[in-house]
């Protein structure tokens, strides 16, 4: 199958045979072509080139409804369900049927393979958990032959990623094939018989992953041997550079999470890593901080910046105390896609002598984006190229690199490293160590356990908008992580 | 008759051109579309129809040609917006105002001209009660928009072809991704709305107020679209929105018989003031907006 | 079925030589769909174009008209593409050009028989400030209450329409007017000095080209101008980084309402004289169309205006040499904003025709 988008050759001349009985993985790491191919067979994008073959026959995916219709299934990464309408309606989409027979096999299902969900929840009210069963539960009802999961555990906490290969496990005992897309190595090694391993839109690797360890795998993967990850000396506790007390905030947006009695301290020369998956109030906690969402003068020291009640000021305004922020998302929050990088430069760096009486200074502008392209490897045609057409790794690093060159205190990340390419982030997590040391306040926001556990000194954990205690990143388990992930094991469930 | 009597028989047929463009947008917006050049659409379906019922052709063949006159000015809405994936604001805009230029064009040569509309039908029984007696003594068109009311609250009630709608209007992302033709079902839907408010235009020229005038529509297409705000995306909410501004464009006549001493043109210019007023206070609820609102309105979509 | 329609792929960067393009292809399909609809009324095609698009621009007395014409065009339009920009849509300019004109018209109708040079550019500034203030409407109710600007700068227009006939059928009727709804015609020192001797063309005429001059050094070289752009291309950015949308949307609309009003101004004490009904042949609708088809850019709006006011005295000239409906101007407006609209499209994108499946196989 071979597939591009423009000059990018997505998926280039891949071969795949999944067997039936079989839990096959699709490795790689982001940007390879695992999601193009898996659209591909879904029947969301056309194939440029290439045939498929289901049962021995030739087919045409045309569309997902003609994929479904062979018997194949597809759980999205980034979910395919309506949030204004309830889980049965959500399913009636694409099963036909009564509400009261559908909501009846929800349940059914639901109780034979653990995925116990209320079909009539309307689905902002759950969790990101919760919707991925709604997810798996809607394939299930379509009686696939083929079920395909694209990164299911990057919204899971570590103990529900367990029932979650016990249920796949079951399913696979069942007769379903089963397509597992992830670039986590050792749940590849624990679930799967088969591994297809992809790099640049190329098949590098066909193997049994059991019989190989992680060492082979990651070097199929990325080409070479896996970075090793550096952790930072504990250093002395510097002064307290951010601080939150008993912050709550019920954001405007009804389907929102609101947060309630947040408490964090930052100091200088530290990585604090706030943990927890995508969904529990991450996103308000970053605007609060950031200053997109702003308080009233009056709960002005509920965030404190630089020892100054921050609450109620823009952006712009903390950015000036030595405050700086890279969103996770790039295009059109962190950079304006249909601008120049020069532009976009411009963006947060003005107060570095880009503006003369308030003309912007051309010359100044291109200078500051040429020293951020190279000081930080961004790959790209020079600083007029437009935002919107560098890979997300690559303007991930001019995003950090502006802001690093912005000389922050408080250097505020959010994802770090979401959709990045292995060699940038590994890039990305040493500027952020290096930071550290040369004594800037460091926080982190990351789904990415491992990541946390790489580069931070302590970790707190964010849960149904409650954040957990500061626990130390060097001693705490990732079972402990884990628990407070899933809200067991502190006060508030 | 009284000023109370006098309005509640004549606010549904008032509210009838407001009605039928607020459904018709309604749909489309629910589809995620928005879709500005309503007015022009409506003003070119009153044109052609009054010319056609001028020249005897029937009301039926007029509203007829007025559909389809609005099917036609959506396809170009359509063939931009969707398409194209250009800037909905600004081909909203563009399509008003070529509606409204070929309005005028076609239109000149029968400047204030009248013909007759078409006859009331009284239900039996009710007709007789005093004061709201009135209320249902209507012609035909009134009663099919009524139905057509009751129809697209089921729709998106009860069908499933509401449930894909209201999807493709959160999400087309999602939507698409689970097999949905997003674009052809965003086009149907725009369609569907032209032709309502070419039908809308037709009411308005051929049985509300017979006669041709350049610029008639004065405003109803615009209001029929804050209409849509109001009711926030709900059909029941539209439809009493519709009754009142169908009984605020009243309240001149009534101000004339009833010799009030207002100036006719804060009366002409009340329609106005009571959406500005009105948006103003639905709009500040922005919870009331985000739980019934369309997620993805206005957004160019493309695969 | 979907694979054999041709399809829009992102270019890489905005292609340049399509931006410049997009309004001559537009204006080259325009004259083809319009070719069509003035054979089928029956016109002689070539006379309709002769003196739509030609003769405005032979000989200088017309052309002198196309420049009065130009004046207002021009500047409604650069306040407005500085709001569309940051994706402020104020539709509303006819209301605020109304405004400005009964503003600046206060001073004459009130004060008939005051004399001094300070008159004219005392209405000059009534009339900015009166279009400006129609706009604090819709920027209150944007920014405070949520209400989309689009409507309500709308609803204004049409209330301001109601204002203009109150006061010309009510207190502002000229006494000696044979009953006709219009003011009394303004004294000598209320008339905008003219500035190119035999014409109608005055100095206001400057003031749309300096106008010019201000937004391309505001929307290309400033810092406030970017902020704008920011606003309009990624609210989400903006917020990021710190650019206040209220500031967008209140200096948007008042910009707007404030060069719109000062248009209004310009024609009752310029080429008019009085306040009449008339006083706008929609140039606040048609000042739309002219920003965008000069691309939201203040030196293309330069080209787009002076088109657009051909387009006026064409029209009146092939009403009475070719018979043409005024109307017909409209509709060609009309299709040549259309035609723009699907242009810019390919400024952005490139469309891609199917390959065959066995060439890439």
């Amino acid at each position: 199958m071979t597939k591009a988008y423009g000059q990018v050759v997505a998926n280039d001349a891949i071969d795949l045979t999944v067997g039936r009985n079989s839990i096959h993985a699709i490795l790689g790491e982001n940007g390879a072509g695992k999601s193009t191919l898996m659209k591909l067979i879904y029947g969301v994008e056309s194939p440029d080139a290439g045939e498929v073959l289901w049962d021995g026959q030739p087919v045409t995916l045309s569309s997902p409804a003609e994929a479904r219709r062979l018997g194949i299934g597809m759980v999205f990464q980034h979910f395919s369900l309506f949030e204004t309408l309830s889980v049965v309606e959500n399913i009636s989409l694409i099963v036909p049927g009564k509400k009261a027979d559908l909501a009846a096999r929800i349940r059914a299902l639901g109780q034979d393979f653990g995925l116990d969900v209320d079909p009539f929840a309307d689905v902002h009210s759950l969790s990101v958990g919760e919707r991925q069963r709604v997810e798996i539960i809607r394939c299930l009802m379509t009686e696939p032959k083929l079920l395909i999961l694209d990164e299911p555990t990057s919204v899971l906490p570590p103990q529900a990623v367990g029932l979650l290969f016990d249920t796949l496990r079951r399913l696979r005992d069942r007769g379903v094939s089963i397509l597992f897309i992830s670039h986590k190595l050792d749940e590849i090694q624990s679930l799967c018989d088969h591994a297809t391993i992809l790099r640049g839109g190329r098949v590098t690797g066909n193997v049994d992953p059991r019989q190989h360890d992680a060492h082979d795998l990651a070097r199929m993967m990325i080409g070479r041997d896996m970075p090793p990850p550096l952790h930072a000396d504990p250093l002395p506790v510097g002064d307290i550079r951010l601080e939150l007390s008993a912050l709550d905030h019920q954001p405007d947006d009804p389907f929102a999470l609101g947060l309630s009695g947040v408490n964090l301290r930052l100091h200088a020369g530290e990585i604090l890593g706030i943990a927890g998956i995508s969904g529990n109030g991450q996103g308000e906690l970053a605007r609060l901080i950031s200053g997109e969402t702003r308080l009233s003068p009056a709960r002005r020291d509920d965030i404190r910046l630089m020892g100054r009640g921050v609450a109620h000021l823009d952006p712009a305004a903390r950015r000036a105390l030595g405050f700086a922020f890279v969103p996770e998302e790039r295009l059109g929050r962190g950079a304006v896609p249909e601008m120049s990088l020069a532009d976009n430069s411009l963006l947060t760096a003005h107060p570095l002598g880009l503006l003369k009486r308030g003309l912007i200074d051309r010359r100044a502008e291109a200078t500051f984006t040429a020293a951020c392209i190279r000081d930080f490897d961004v790959r790209t045609s020079g600083p007029e190229a437009e935002a919107g057409a560098l890979s997300g790794g690559n303007l991930q690093k001019f995003i950090m690199g502006r802001e690093i060159l912005l000389k922050p205190q408080v250097l505020f990340v959010a994802q770090p490293t979401w959709g990045v390419d292995i060699g940038a982030a590994t890039a990305i997590r040493q500027r952020l160590v290096q930071m550290r040391n040369e004594g800037v306040a460091v926080l982190v926001i990351s789904e990415e356990l491992e990541e946390l556990f790489e580069i931070c000194d302590r970790i707190q954990v964010l849960h149904k908008g409650h954040l957990s205690p500061s626990l130390d990143a060097r001693t705490t388990k990732a079972e402990e992580i884990g628990r407070w992930m899933i809200g067991a094991a502190g006060v508030p469930a | 008759m009284s000023g109370l009597s006098f309005i509640l028989a004549g606010m549904l047929a008032a509210a009838t051109p407001f009605l039928l463009a607020a459904l018709g947008e309604l749909v489309v917006e629910r589809a995620g579309v928005l879709n500005l050049g309503i007015e022009g659409i409506m003003a070119l379906g009153a044109v052609l129809a009054f010319i056609v019922v001028y020249h005897g052709g029937g009301h039926v063949a007029a509203f007829g040609l007025a559909a389809l006159s609005g099917v036609v000015l959506a396809l170009v809405f359509g063939w931009l917006a969707l398409g194209l994936r250009a800037n909905q604001v600004a081909v909203g805009l563009a399509v008003g105002i070529l509606g409204q230029g070929l309005s005028s064009l076609i239109g000149n040569s029968y400047e204030s001209l009248t013909i007759t509309g078409i006859p009331k039908l009284a239900l039996p029984g009710l007709s007789a009660l005093p004061v709201v007696g009135g209320l249902f003594v209507q012609d035909a068109v009134v009663w099919l928009t009524l139905a057509a009311t009751a129809a697209i609250w089921a729709m998106f009630r009860f069908s499933r072809l509401g449930l894909i709608l209201r999807a493709v209007g959160e999400n087309p992302h999602a939507a698409r991704a689970i097999g949905y033709p997003v674009i052809r079902l965003r086009l149907w839907a725009v369609m569907f709305g032209g032709a309502m408010s070419g039908l809308a235009g037709a009411y308005a020229a051929t049985v509300y107020t017979p006669l041709w005038a350049d610029g008639m529509i004065a405003g109803r297409g615009w209001i029929a679209l804050a209409l849509v705000v109001f009711g926030t995306w709900l059909t029941g909410r539209i439809f009493f929105g519709a009754l009142l501004f169908g009984a605020v464009s009243l309240a001149s006549l009534v101000a004339q018989t009833e010799n009030w001493a207002v100036p006719s043109q804060l009366l002409s210019a009340l329609p106005y003031i009571v959406t500005i007023v009105v948006l103003g206070i639905i709009t500040s609820n922005k919870r009331l907006l985000k739980v019934n609102g369309v997620a993805s309105l206005g957004e160019p979509f493309g695969p | 079925m979907s694979r054999m329609i041709p399809h829009l792929v992102r270019r890489d960067r905005a292609s340049l030589r399509m931006a410049v393009l997009a309004p001559l292809l537009a204006l080259a399909a325009a004259i083809f769909v319009n070719l069509l609809v003035f054979l089928a009324m029956g016109k002689n095609p070539a006379a309709v174009f002769y003196a739509l698009l030609l003769e405005p621009f032979l000989g200088w007395s017309s052309f002198s008209e196309v420049l009065l014409k130009t004046g207002p065009l021009l500047l409604i339009a650069q306040g407005l593409a500085i709001g569309f920009r940051a994706k402020v849509f104020n539709i509303g300019a006819e209301g605020q050009f109304i405004l400005g004109a009964i503003f600046a018209s206060a001073i004459p109708v009130y004060f008939p028989q005051a004399t001094g040079q300070w008159i004219w550019p005392a209405m000059l500034l009534m009339g900015a400030l009166g279009g400006a203030l129609w706009a604090v409407v819709p920027a209150f109710w944007r920014v405070k209450l949520n209400a989309n600007e689009i409507l309500v700068t709308l609803m204004m227009s049409l209330i301001a329409a109601q204002v203009l006939n109150y006061l010309l059928l009510g207190p502002w009727k000229d006494p000696m007017g044979f009953n006709f709804p219009q003011s009394v015609m303004f004294q000598y020192d209320a008339m905008i000095p003219i500035l190119l001797a035999g014409t109608r063309v005055n100095v206001s005429l400057l003031l749309a080209l300096f106008s010019v001059l201000v937004a391309w050094v505001y929307m290309q070289r400033s810092f406030g101008g970017y902020q704008f752009l920011v606003g309009g291309l990624a609210p989400k950015a903006a917020a990021y980084a710190g650019f206040s949308e209220s500031r967008a949307i209140w200096l948007s609309l008042l910009i707007g309402g404030f060069a719109a009003g000062l248009a209004g101004a310009a024609e009752v004490a310029g080429p008019i004289g009085q306040l009449q009904r008339g006083i706008s042949t929609g140039y606040g609708y048609a000042a739309i169309i002219v920003a965008y088809l000069g691309g939201l850019h203040p030196l293309g709006i330069l080209a787009s205006s002076l088109l657009m006011a051909a387009l006026y005295i064409g029209g009146d000239n092939a009403m009475v040499s070719a018979d043409l409906p005024i109307a017909a101007v409209r509709v060609f407006q009309g299709s040549l904003l259309v035609f723009y609209l699907a242009a810019i499209t390919f400024v952005r994108f490139r469309l891609v025709w199917p390959q065959h499946k066995a060439g890439a196989a």
